[in-house]
């Protein structure tokens, strides 16, 4: 599905992945931890195109396509969909517009035909539903005045809605309340399937606990240093990363 | 009146001040007593018009041009400037579609304008004019029932002089400012609209179907009265790029709503703004105000401005009566070399009055833009409101927006609010979308429309689908 090799990226002459090495197969889950400004958020951010930062090596391909050729909406399109960590407001733009324009530039990238509105409709309530959200929500503007958990709960439900080949959830748990995160952990688990793969960064085992991941990999000083299976998140929990950063130093 | 006679005495006097040839009459260039003379022979106008612009044009000799708006163009050289220019005989017009420029055709077809209709706004001479004639015949006669009158200004002033007398003139003076009393001695024509007392006009009046008809030219004057208990909306301008050969256009509209009337005044301003120099582009420095004279009487403006090379314009309300409104909601957007200084002017002199402004700017390209507001509360508006929001979008790096709020305050009873902000299109906002599969295209368009969504929705529904697109079209290419 994703493949990243040898991947380096600077941004403003800064190095902050230094050969980094990923391979993620179809119907896998992986997590990636690490200390901070370990360069998390840039992989993610490099893996969806986002302007500002510069590859000076490496390659990145998905489902063998070169995906450091194709634009922003290109890789959305293909199947890519990032999860924000901090997902931003658009004044007077309703969510329901978003949605409606994001599901239909994929299925006119897929050859298919608009959605009519009722169908359209009928599958937003399905999903507004699962992720417990009220339908006033739809007429509100993206992401405006919402509470930390809602926006979160937003990101789900378009993933839940556009059905992405790969996900990327960028700290995806962070200012979520208990509640909050089994919603979401629900919303992420209900797309698990054989032919998608899902990728979180996070800080915490907390979430692992809810999306139980069959990749776990310690990122830090912008390289893989460590991967291993779930129990490799306790250890974490209970260890702290130094051990780990010394050991890979050895 | 021998019209042909009036003619005929001015051309004599003036060999050279006119060409005429069978088809069309044009004036050549530069302002004196007898062009005027000549503008309202062709009117067939009673001396009492002509005197009236006579005086304006003495007045204005005596005027400077101003310099304080927030806007830069060459001098204007009004010995340059023909005066008048009759309608073009279908002869000189394209013959059909395939004579039009395909770059005007191309944006028809963006802004989803029907076939039969970019015709018509491409200037092409119809010598059957399919459905508009019934539809127009309809409208008259409905109009005539309710009691409305919608004719051009210079039907009015022949066929409803004491109206006329009464009002033209009595919201916007002709000493109001250099371009008012410029228009005052020159205007070519315009709309006339009266809605008696209590009714309700029947339908959205529009220019739309008298100026495909006539070509009402450079100074437009128009004049709307609304009696007691009367309403009107009203629907100036059209989203498709109008063909004009004239640079100057200073227009002036005068609402008057008497007692528990309601005027609510919308347009869409797509002048030609130029090439991407800004070279050719029209000025368009236009005097709008409202009055409302009566108790709980209302004046709403909205306005979507999207062309022209320098817009200068502030439509304002002066509320006289107790409890009247005040509205203002604008979109301006500028791209390219375009600049606009605009915005409003709130008057408020009856006890209770309130007032609401919203206006949205948008600048992309090296485009400038200044937003111009002044509220004044006067000792006697007890009570007085008014809220004022003014929010600027820049797209890119090159462009500018500037605000200048002015506040009067007489009275200590009055309430004002003020809120402003500037926000560049976010690169994170972009970002988001883009990451969801839309097109940068759309997306800027999705971010636009979502930041104007206040003002569109005081537009009539027809018209507020047309200014989306014609957004879309404005801001083509001022992002990538």
């Amino acid at each position: 599905m994703l493949e990243v090799k040898d991947l380096r990226v600077s941004v403003e002459d800064k190095e902050i992945l230094k050969g980094l090495n990923l391979t993620i197969n179809p119907g896998e889950v992986h997590a990636i931890m690490g200390p901070n400004g370990a360069g998390k958020s840039t992989l993610s951010a490099v893996i969806a195109g986002r302007d500002g930062y510069e590859v000076t090596s490496g390659s990145i391909t998905f489902e063998g396509e070169d995906l450091l050729e194709m634009d922003i909406e290109e890789r959305a399109r293909a199947g890519l969909l990032l999860g924000f960590q901090y997902p931003v407001e658009i004044p007077g733009v309703k969510n329901v517009y978003l949605l409606k324009a994001a599901l239909n530039a994929k299925r006119e990238h897929l050859g298919l035909p608009e959605l009519e509105a009722p169908e359209f409709m009928k599958l937003v309530r399905e999903k507004l539903q699962f992720m417990k959200m009220d339908s006033s929500f739809l007429h509100r503007s993206v992401n405006e005045g919402f509470s930390g958990g809602e926006k979160k709960r937003n990101e789900i439900l378009q993933m839940l809605i556009l059905e992405p080949k790969l996900a990327l959830l960028d700290e995806i748990d962070s200012g979520l309340d208990i509640d909050a995160l089994k919603i979401v952990s629900e919303g992420v688990n209900s797309l698990r399937d054989a032919g998608r793969s899902i990728v979180m960064v996070t800080h915490y085992q907390r979430l692992l606990d809810y999306i139980v991941p069959d990749h776990i990999h310690v990122l830090s000083d912008g390289k893989i240093i460590k991967s291993g299976d779930k129990s490799l998140a306790f250890e974490l929990e209970k260890r702290g990363y130094d051990w780990v950063i010394e050991e890979a130093a050895q | 009146m021998a019209n042909q006679e009036m003619e005929q005495l001015v051309r004599r006097e003036y060999k050279q001040g006119f060409v005429t040839d069978i088809e069309s009459d044009t004036v050549l260039p530069g302002l004196n007593e007898d062009v005027i003379r000549f503008i309202s022979a062709k009117k067939e106008e009673p001396q009492w018009m002509l005197d009236w612009r006579l005086a304006a044009f003495e007045q204005w000799k005596e005027m400077t041009e101003p310099e304080w708006a927030h806007v830069n163009y060459p001098t204007i050289d009004f010995q340059a400037i023909s005066f008048y220019s009759a309608p073009k005989s279908s002869d000189d017009r394209p013959k059909s579609l395939d004579e039009v420029d395909p770059k005007l055709l191309e944006t028809y077809e963006k802004l989803g304008i029907p076939l039969h209709e970019r015709a018509a706004l491409a200037g092409v001479a119809m010598d059957m004019v399919f459905d508009s004639v019934s539809v127009t015949t309809t409208f008259k006669k409905q109009l005539g029932e309710a009691g409305v009158i919608f004719c051009s200004i210079s039907e009015a002033i022949r066929e409803y002089p004491e109206l006329i007398k009464q009002y033209l003139g009595s919201v916007v003076p002709v000493m109001d400012n250099y371009y008012a009393a410029l228009n005052a001695a020159v205007f070519s024509d315009g709309s006339f609209v009266f809605v008696p007392k209590g009714v309700t006009c029947p339908m959205e009046l529009s220019t739309y179907f008298r100026i495909n008809a006539e070509n009402t030219g450079q100074f437009e004057r128009t004049l709307i009265i609304c009696e007691e208990d009367a309403q009107v909306s009203y629907l100036e301008g059209c989203t498709a790029p109008m063909r004009d050969e004239n640079q100057l256009h200073a227009a002036v509209v005068e609402l008057v709503a008497l007692e528990n009337a309601n005027i609510k005044y919308s347009t869409v301003q797509n002048w030609y703004p130029g090439d991407e120099e800004g070279k050719g582009g029209i000025y368009n420095f236009v005097t709008k105000r409202g009055e409302c004279r009566g108790d709980n009487s209302k004046i709403s403006w909205t306005q979507v401005e999207t062309g022209s090379a320098v817009t200068w314009k502030y439509p304002s309300c002066v509320l006289k009566g107790k409890n009247s409104v005040g509205e203002f909601y604008s979109v301006a957007v500028t791209n390219n070399m375009q600049q606009a200084d605009t915005g409003t002017k709130m008057i408020h002199i009856g006890e209770g009055s309130r007032s609401t402004i919203i206006s949205k700017g948008i600048s992309a390209g090296r485009s400038d833009q200044s937003y111009r507001g002044l509220v004044k509360i006067l000792p006697g508006a007890k009570g007085a409101r008014n809220f004022t929001q003014c929010d600027s979008l820049l797209i890119g790096d090159q462009c500018g927006a500037h605000t200048f709020p002015y506040q009067e305050i007489s009275n200590s009873t009055a309430q004002v609010e003020h809120e402003a902000t500037t926000s560049k299109i976010g690169e994170d906002q972009l970002f988001y979308c883009r990451q969801r599969g839309i097109s940068e295209e759309d997306a800027v368009n999705m971010i636009v429309n979502g930041f104007c969504k206040d003002v569109f929705k005081e537009l009539p529904m027809e018209f507020a689908v047309e200014a989306e697109a014609l957004l879309n079209v404005s801001l083509e290419g001022a992002v990538g």
